[in-house]
């Protein structure tokens, strides 16, 4: 099975998710390759953030199997898949310049957690060029709180940008922001995605959102629902879309005709 | 308009807060001056003349007994004694509630542990104190920590608990071990809520104290207001519980301000 696509960066087979009493998610087959940008929309409740602390490796499956560059994937979350959540990214008691600079430190001083001298200049600056970059620098010495939502949601994205993962989470990152605020993010997250040729993965609840950033389109659906008991079966993967992009407008277009439906088929994986 | 709309403005607020006070004293005055007018030796409301003896005697006159200035030494006795307790249990509250918080397997085989001592009314223990550790310092000081430890060690476990789950991932994904969430993440974010549940500790450790001053001492606020009750000295007693309402009043408002200024970010996120 391996050699299908040794390529693949995320391959995730028969996967399976249960609480006690609720089924969330069901036979999810996935393969993710490099530099791909994967949306991700579907009902509230679905299971969507679900799958993500699976990827996360902060849930563990109850079936199947989830590999990332070709290995098992560790059961705790890990240095190689960076993650924005809607809230709570950034840390309140550190400033914005230090909500950046924190990955480094956390990766060059495993017991005192702090850089100095010239190693922290050094650190600083490139916490500086990542600021200017999603054009945060201003506000460099503030606390989190002084912040607006979009701000906070730059600030969490340089924050886990800086230590360079290969996959980037992104769960309803844009879901509290204003829609002209939302577009200007939109525009950040396209240009980090290809400058930093990050493979992403977006769980949106706006379609839209999902055709106009993405490469590819995932919809998360129950293909088998009892009425009397909605928590007896969980979601899974019912439609895989590419997406091109129509390069005049930035407006992407959903080749439908591709559109296939995965929910039963075991076999791709 | 409604009441419930209505603001005092600030000088307004003073005012009002004043008056209450002022009330009191006017009240107390009139029936001391009553009861001393019907009996010059009364003893239950002394007049503001003999508070200013007394006054005089407790805190600026050394004793003939000691030679010590009775009202300084028995504040050193006492704030050493909740200075040290509350410091033992705020140590251990810190570390039991961080690693309580954050480690399943440490959670798993002490938590219970603490909750079922917190349970324990302190004061019942008080003899076993006392036998065990003597009648010295060391018996009014584990008194304190009994009584006060267990809650801050609750309380700050549900502090580390209440973090939100994101951030522990979020500094996972920066590639932090347990120490360093520790150290980066949850520890100082829970100081000032260690500085909170402390404050609020306060009170507790101020009633051991002088609990435990009362019943075994040779110096100390409490034991001093014990001791002069056999003489029913109100002029003495009163004057002692202002000074240690003041002082924990005054403890109360170093905390907040130390909070507020050690960690800005405070009480604004929340
Ligand atoms: N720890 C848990 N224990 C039991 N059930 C859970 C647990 N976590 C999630 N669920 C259930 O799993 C289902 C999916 O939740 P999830 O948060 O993944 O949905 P979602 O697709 O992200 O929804 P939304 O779009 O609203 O964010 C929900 O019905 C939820 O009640
Ligand atoms: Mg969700």
């Amino acid at each position: 099975m391996m050699g299908d696509h040794p390529g693949a960066l995320i391959r995730v087979s028969q996967l399976w998710k249960s609480y006690p009493d609720t089924a969330v998610l069901e036979r999810i087959n996935l393969e993710v390759e490099r530099n791909e940008f994967v949306t991700v929309v579907g009902a509230s409740g679905c299971g969507k953030t679900t799958f993500f602390k699976l990827l996360l490796g902060e849930e563990q499956p109850t079936r199947g199997t989830i590999f990332v560059g070709g290995k098992p994937l560790s059961p705790e979350p890990g240095k190689d898949r960076g993650v924005v959540f809607q809230r709570y990214s950034v840390f309140p008691h550190l400033t914005v310049l230090e909500n950046v600079l924190l990955g480094l430190e956390l990766r060059r001083s495993k017991f005192l957690c702090r850089s100095f001298g010239r190693r922290r200049r050094e650190e600083l600056e490139q916490c500086e060029e990542m600021l200017d970059r999603v054009g945060l620098l201003p506000s460099a010495n503030a606390y989190p709180d002084a912040l607006s939502g979009g701000m906070q949601q730059r600030l969490a994205l340089s924050q886990t940008l800086i230590t360079g993962p290969e996959i980037l989470l992104l769960d309803e990152p844009f879901g509290a922001l204003d829609p002209g605020i939302r577009s200007d993010m939109h525009e950040l997250v396209r240009e980090l995605y290809r400058e930093l040729k990050l493979t992403v993965l977006m769980i949106t609840h706006d379609l839209s959102e999902g055709f106009r950033l993405g490469t590819r389109l995932l919809v998360f659906d129950k293909v088998r629902v009892d009425p009397q008991a909605p928590e007896a079966y969980g979601a899974t993967i019912t439609y895989d879309v590419p997406v091109t992009r129509n390069r005049n407008n930035g407006n992407g277009l959903a080749d439908v005709s591709q559109a296939r439906v995965q929910g039963t088929g075991a076999g791709n994986a | 308009m409604r009441l419930i709309n209505l603001r005092p403005s600030r000088g307004a607020a003073l005012i009002v807060a004043a008056l209450p006070f002022a009330a009191l004293i006017v009240v107390y005055l009139v029936f001391s001056d009553l009861r001393i007018e019907a009996n010059p030796n009364d003893k239950l409301l002394p007049s503001m003349e003999s508070f200013a003896e007394a006054i005089r005697r407790m805190a600026f006159e050394p004793s003939v007994r000691t030679g010590e200035i009775l009202l300084w030494a028995d504040t050193a006795a006492s704030l050493q004694r909740l200075f040290i307790g509350i410091g033992v249990s705020a140590l251990a509250g810190f570390t039991f509630g961080i690693l309580n918080g954050l480690i399943p397997w440490f959670s798993a085989t002490w938590s219970p542990l603490v909750r079922v001592v917190s349970m324990i009314p302190p004061m019942a223990v008080l003899p076993i104190l006392f036998i065990t550790f003597g009648l010295g310092e060391l018996a009014k000081v584990v008194l304190i920590v009994f009584g006060t430890a267990p809650f801050i060690m609750r309380d700050l476990e549900q502090r580390v608990r209440e973090l939100p789950r994101e951030q522990i991932v979020k500094a996972q994904t920066l590639d932090a071990n347990t120490w360093q969430i520790v150290v980066r993440v949850v520890a100082p974010q829970v100081l000032p809520r260690l500085m909170d549940a402390v404050r609020l500790s306060l009170g507790a450790a101020w009633l051991f104290l002088i609990a435990a001053e009362a019943i075994a001492s040779t110096e100390g606020l409490g034991y001093r207001i014990f001791l002069v009750r056999r003489y029913l000295a109100m002029d003495v007693i009163l004057p002692y519980v202002a000074w240690i309402t003041l002082l924990a009043f005054l403890l109360d408002v170093g905390f907040r301000r130390f909070n507020a200024f050690f960690f800005p970010w405070y009480g604004t996120s929340r």
